[in-house]
Formats: C-alpha cells, structure tokens, sequence
C-alpha cells in the first residue's frame, strides 16, 4: 500500500492504527501526532459543510450536522480541489437517511442552498434592454425566444421550500405551511435572492429554457394553470436582470 | 381564445410587467464596489485547531452508528410527508452546471 | 518604485493574505499593505463577487496566486482540469507571483482539503521536480514552493528538507517560499533549532516569506505539538526568527497569513506594519 493509501485509509477512519515508519523528531512512533491530520480533513470539511448548508444545519442544529458532516465526509470527500463545489451529494445523502425520512424536505432545501451557490459563482452576462421587449410587434412577441443569465436557476419542489428557507434566514418570517412551492433564484449584483414563483410561473420559465417561444411557453403554463399570467414572472425576470437576450 | 387574442393578451401581459417593474435591483454602487462577504466554500491552507477530536473520534461512521437528537428549527415545523399530498414525480428541477468532476 | 526581488515580482514589502470581509477597508486604506495574497482555487469560479473584487484589486495592488490544491507532492499525476483553471486565471490576471506547497491534497481523485506530508526521497523528489516542470512549462513563468509545518517524519525520508528544496531548485529553476512560521514549527515539533534550518536553506532563492499564527498542543509524551492554524499573531520567537533571516536574504516581500478566526483590518494591518518595520531594519542596517 502506497504511503497516501496509507495516510487516506487512516486519516478518515481512526480505529485503524497510525501508519508505520512515522516518527516523531527522536525516533519514537508519531502517535497522537498523526491526528493533526484527522482532525485538519474532518474539521475542515465539517466547517465547508455547515457553511455551505446553514439552513440544513439551522434545520437540524449544530449536533446533528455535525454527526452527518461526519458521516457525509469520509463517505463522501471532495471529488475537486474547489471547496466551493463541495457538498453536491449532501442532498440524496440526507435523502437516503432512514432517520431522516420523516423530514421529506431536508432534500430540496439542501438543494436549494446548492443552487444559491451555483448563482454565486456563476458567470457574469450583460442584462437585456427591457426597452427592446416593449419595442417589439405583438406578433413577433409571440415567436421570440428568452435568454436567460447563467446566475438565473429555477427550483419546484413538493416542499415549501422558499417558506422554510425564509423561516430559516429572516427574523419574524412566518411559520411555512404544508404545500408545494417553486422558486426563482435571480442574482442581480453580487448576491443571490430566491423569490417564491407564482402558480405556472416555473413550467412557463422551464419551457422558455428549454428554447420555445413566448408564445408557446404561455400555452404551456396556460393548459397547467388556466389563471397563469406572464406578466408576474417575466417582472421578477427583469428585475432580477435575468434575461440576457432575447432571439426570433 | 384566438390566436389574435391570444397575441394580444400577451402583448399585453409583457406591457404589464415592463410597467411593474420600476428599476433593475441592482445599483450601480454595488456593482462598482461590489462589497460584501463571501459565500460558503472557499479554501485556505491554515491547519484545524489542536484541541479538537473531530478526526480522531473512533465511531463507525455508517448511518446506523449516528442517532437523531431533538434540536434545530426543523421541531418547530409540522411539515407531513408528501405535504400537498400529490407526489409529483421527479418534480424538483435544481439548476444543471457543469462541477468539475 | 520599490525594489524587487529576483524571484518574484513582488515588492521587498508587507504584504496580507486577501479576506473579502477586508475588501472596503483595503480599497479605502490598506496602510502599509503594499501587495496582496489570494488562494488560487477561491477564483476559479466562473464570475460574481469574487472575480470582480479581485479585479478591482489587482488594479491597486501587485497580486500573488497562491495555489493551496494542485497537490504536486502527490504519487499520482496532477489533475489536468485543474491546470486548465490555474492557466485560466494566471493568463487573465497576470500576478506577480505564483506559488504553491511542498505537500500532496489529492489522491485517487479525493480532495482532502489539507496540506499532507511526503518522505523525501530520491524518487518523491524526481516526482516534484516532474510535477513543478510541467506547472512552469504551463505557466511560461517560474514558480515559488513553500516549505511545510511538519508535525512527524517518515523514517525513509533520506534528505534533509533545506537540502531537498535546494535540489527541487536546482533541477528545475523554481524559486521557494520560505514560510518562517512553519520553520519554527517544524523545528519545534521535530526538535531543532529554527535558526539551523535557515542556516542550511538555499536563502538566495526566496522570492516571497511567509509569517503566520500558530496554535499550541502537545504529543504523546507532553512534548510541545505546534499546530499552523493561522488564527492569531504572530508570536515573538517567530519575529525573531523573521529577523535572522532577513539578515541573511535581505528585504523579500514578506506575507502575514490570518485564516481563522480572521480578525478585522486594523489588527491584520498592525501584524503588517510589524513585518514592514522589519524589512525597513534591514533595509537600513544595509
């Protein structure tokens, strides 16, 4: 076994013993030394995992998180030397927990803390003119095609997962109620901002992404949802400086 | 609805929205000086602290060996499984990018 | 126009280690901060904040990558992704300087988020001088590698570590980083004296120091285990130790790193104007 075989193997699981052949400075075994190194890798990634999870860790506090950064971390370690990539599993980690199991949501709201990130670091894209919408023949309208920012992300979820984020991360946000919900995550300067999408909202967002028309998108979220207006998301979209083209 | 109509609702829908919105969010200041802390993730090459056991804890790290204590916010929630009672499918749709592997 | 040092293009003066929480505080007064520090692998994100602090930066400051990921003590080869992103941004920012560790983080594809141990041997040091060629061949510029804390030794080691980073030099023309805090950690954890290994280190080859808090343990035997955690001052000995090798390298850019617990600007920029005033002694005394 290779030295870093032997470093890794010891280093995630401390029952087994201290690799051979390391000392301390006059010769004898390095003993509890070795456990700089446990402890650098387990504490590391357990700060990586509850700052890149703060709603999960406000969600289950501070000693369940850090049972589970235990766990997910010698399961899972780092497949990249970005630590701002790190945790892409947590969410079907905490998915597949029996103990877990009655908490249905922790999976989404884990995703949607990924996808914050995702914004954060995403690139940056000159905002369209809103002027060349409202320049545009209704007839053209409905065959454009929307471009959207790589910081733009869109989320559905069974959950109420914008309700419970805001319950987490805003003082006196009220209490979230049963039901599905989607969400728009816009980056309009530096940081990300999830918004809770109006009914029809996210299959009219989706089909636009997907490259079809205004026209055809609004069909789409119109058959869904009968009462679907445009006019509520595509506002979110601007403001958010979302849209970045739009094409015939 | 006819199409015409149908052109016409959106036309006026898209007129709506331009209207609701009143300025971009972003301001320019923000842009230019683009203040503000860091979000989670980043790396650095300081070692942990000395005094701590969490790399030398000898559990068996699989599921079974971790137990649920009553703690977090998640208590004050009461969020039943399959909450709208219609479970959609494959209905979360996460951001797709490209990780580095 | 400050002088420069030959192997690197970075001012003979203090510099910090780059926190965003410090970014309007260093665009208003950065004091004696001549330069600035960042960790490659924070600005390898595609865009956002990160990127355009960096940008406004490097408009002020000279700028030093340096790379805490690229694992080049590693057995295996380096990750070829992520050349590309360190290309990518030393071909956008064009920094001052660029270094990275005597240290291997990744193995079979797993990130371990630390700085681990190699033995030095003729084979590990073929190895680094492999993986430092090829950096620099990418690069088209040569590099810094750093010294590491040691908190063990591997009995196959058969160089001592001054004389293995010399011989890394030699071979391939790389520059080094001489990380005084981690001199006294070693030499503490290892029992030696600090000033012995600075004795023996090839100084004429150091384009940028390194300063840093460190934490106290001990071992098995109640000896003193110094663990680098960069989460306070500076401590005197070290200083000290700034100040013998000053003497014998003469003014280099020299860097204070705060990692955690980072405090606010004005006690990093005190812990800069100390390493400034130490440069400014020797410049004198020369």
């Amino acid at each position: 076994m290779s030295r870093e075989e032997q470093f890794t193997r010891a280093i995630l699981d401390a029952r087994l013993p201290v690799p051979e052949g390391l000392l301390d400075g006059v010769a004898r075994p390095a003993g509890r030394r070795f456990s700089v190194y446990r402890n650098n890798v387990a504490v590391s990634l357990t700060e990586a995992l509850h700052q890149g999870f703060p709603v999960i860790a406000k969600l289950l506090g501070q000693q369940n998180m850090d049972g589970l950064a235990a766990m997910y971390l010698r399961a899972h370690p780092p497949s990249s030397p970005l630590m701002m990539h790190y945790g892409a599993g947590f969410p079907e980690f905490l998915e597949n927990l029996e103990q877990l199991s009655h908490l249905g949501y922790l999976g989404d709201v884990a995703r949607l803390e990924l996808a914050l990130r995702c914004s954060y670091h995403a690139g940056d894209a000159t905002p369209l003119d809103p002027a060349r919408l409202s320049a545009m023949a209704p007839q053209d309208l409905m065959r454009c095609r929307l471009h959207f920012a790589p910081a733009m992300g869109l989320m559905r979820s069974d959950w109420p997962i914008f309700s419970i984020w805001r319950y987490n991360t805003e003082p006196n946000a009220p209490k979230p109620q049963a039901g599905a919900e989607d969400l728009l995550i816009t980056r309009p300067d530096f940081d990300p901002i999830p918004q809770l999408l109006p009914k029809g909202s996210a299959v009219w967002i989706a089909a636009l992404q997907a490259g079809e028309t205004l026209g055809d998108a609004t069909d789409a979220a119109t058959n869904e949802f009968p009462d679907f207006d445009l006019s509520a998301p595509l506002a979110l979209l601007i403001e958010g400086l979302a849209l970045t083209d739009l094409s015939q | 609805m006819s199409t015409t109509k149908k052109t016409l609702a959106v036309a006026g829908a898209v007129a709506a929205a331009l209207t609701a919105v009143t300025a971009p969010h972003a301001s320019a200041q923000a842009k230019e000086k683009c203040y503000g802390v860091s979000l989670a993730g980043d790396n650095d090459c300081a070692a942990g602290p000395g005094t701590t056991c969490a790399g030398t804890s000898t559990v068996d790290y699989q599921g079974n060996a971790w137990t649920l204590v009553d703690a977090g916010t998640c208590a004050d929630m009461d969020l039943p499984a399959m909450a709208d009672g219609t479970a959609r499918n494959g209905s979360l749709e996460p951001l797709e990018r490209d990780l580095p592997a | 126009m400050p002088a420069r040092s030959e192997h690197s293009h970075l001012p003979n003066a203090a510099g910090v280690g780059y926190k965003p929480q410090h970014f309007q505080s260093i665009m208003e007064n950065a004091g004696t901060v001549e330069w600035l520090e960042i960790h490659a692998e924070n600005y390898m994100g595609d865009g956002g904040r990160p990127l355009a602090q960096l940008r406004h930066l490097s408009e002020r400051f000279p700028i030093s990558v340096h790379g805490v990921g690229l694992s080049i003590g590693g057995e295996g080869p380096l990750d070829p992704d992520h050349l590309a992103r360190l290309k990518h941004l030393v071909d956008w920012l064009k920094p001052a300087s660029f270094s990275e560790h005597l240290a291997w983080s990744t193995h079979d594809t797993h990130f371990y988020n630390d700085l681990l141990p190699l033995p030095y041997t003729d084979s590990t040091l073929t190895r680094v001088c492999d993986h430092i060629n090829q950096v620099q061949d990418l690069l088209g510029r040569q590099m810094l590698l750093e010294n590491p804390s040691s908190y063990l030794a591997f009995a196959e080691s058969t160089w001592a570590e001054p004389a293995f980073l010399n011989e890394i030099a030699k071979r391939t023309g790389c520059g080094l980083l001489l990380d005084v805090n981690n001199v006294f950690v070693s030499a503490t954890n290892l029992g030696y004296r600090p000033q012995e290994y600075i004795d023996a280190y090839p100084i004429d080859l150091v384009g940028e120091i390194h300063l840093g808090g460190h934490d106290e343990d001990e071992d098995d035997h109640g000896r003193p285990l110094l663990i680098d955690s960069h989460g306070a001052e500076v401590v005197d000995p070290v200083w000290s130790l700034l100040a013998y090798t000053l003497v014998r390298s003469g003014p280099k850019p020299t860097l204070v790193e705060w990692d955690t617990d980072v405090p606010d600007w004005p006690v990093l920029e005190a812990e800069a104007a100390r390493a400034a005033s130490a440069l400014h002694a020797v410049k004198v005394a020369a």
